[in-house]
């Protein structure tokens, strides 16, 4: 072991550091959707009765079937963790593969929603949303920028996990040597983090 | 350096439970927003929507078993947006 551990020196590795990195990238996040949340806020604050009216042409459903989606994912995400841990290879990709299928479920049941709404011709610039008031074009402005750059992280994140899965595949990743899967899973849970929010501000409170 | 030699383990019924009571708020804030309790059924949805976060942060985040200072800086982020919104709305309410 004392000798094992000697040549690992120059294996430059810092998994302190890297998980650190990571949580600060993760508080940029936050700011970014923060600073959104807090527009949405204020705009709703100065249209209510606009806000009122858009958000009801949301479908709960779609919105609660996401919301229990993201959820589940991160908890397999979480659950791959443990299984690295305890050396369960095969355990620990189909762990991550479920949270891939099920991050593409989320992107399958968005664009169901999207095209719905823009069938109906909601849309940023659409003839329907120019006849409507000044609150429901922000709704709908502000609904198109943040799930859809939510949508963007579920694809980063999807992308970020999937790499991972070769990496542990490819046992560059094992027990004692995962800290880019916890990065990736931390990644996950930011995304859910977001959604929880996003979740209640559009689809619930009508 | 750490090598995740002493790293916590978290057993996997663990993150079945917190699974589990996340679902339980989910519905819970849909059902408690169909009904109609006017400013507070806003104030409901947040609560719910909190308390999902801090199991979502503790629990799949590991906060709980990491080191503190983890906690520390996400703590001190919350708060920082928390002011800012304050802030924010200081203005707007008081304008």
């Amino acid at each position: 072991m004392i000798m094992n551990d000697h040549t690992q020196i120059d294996e430059h590795r810092d998994d302190e550091g890297a998980k650190t990195g990571m949580w600060i990238f993760i508080f940029t996040e936050l700011l970014l959707f923060g600073g959104l949340f807090i527009v949405y806020s204020v705009y709703r604050y100065l249209n209510p009765m606009a806000f009122h009216m858009a958000a009801e042409e949301l479908d709960i459903f779609i919105g609660t079937a996401n919301t229990v989606i993201l959820l589940v994912s991160s908890m397999t995400i979480a659950m791959a963790i443990t299984s690295i841990q305890l050396k369960r290879k095969r355990l620990t990709l189909i762990l991550m593969g479920i949270t891939v299928l099920l991050a593409l479920l989320f992107l399958v049941n968005k664009y169901f929603e999207w095209t719905g709404k823009i069938s109906h011709g909601i849309f940023p610039g659409s003839e329907i949303l120019h006849q409507s008031s000044q609150g429901e074009i922000l709704f709908f402005g502000l609904y198109y920028a943040m799930t859809g750059l939510h949508a963007l992280h579920i694809i980063v994140g999807v992308t970020f996990i999937g790499y991972v899965m070769w990496l542990v595949k490819t046992d560059d990743v094992k027990y004692d040597d995962y800290v880019i899967l916890e990065n990736s899973a931390l990644y996950w849970h930011l995304v859910d983090l977001i959604w929880i929010f996003l979740f209640p501000l559009f689809y619930l409170i009508t | 350096m750490e090598n995740g030699q002493h790293a916590h383990i978290v057993k996997y019924k663990t993150f079945v439970v917190v699974l589990i009571v996340l679902l339980v708020f989910t519905f819970s804030s849909v059902g408690i927003t169909q009904i109609d309790l006017g400013v507070y059924s806003v104030t409901a949805a947040l609560i719910f929507a909190v308390l999902k976060s801090i199991l979502v942060l503790m629990y799949f985040m590991h906060l709980k078993f990491d080191k503190k200072v983890y906690a520390l800086m996400t703590a001190g982020i919350i708060l920082l947006l928390m002011i800012v919104i304050l802030v924010t709305f200081l203005d707007y309410l008081y304008r």
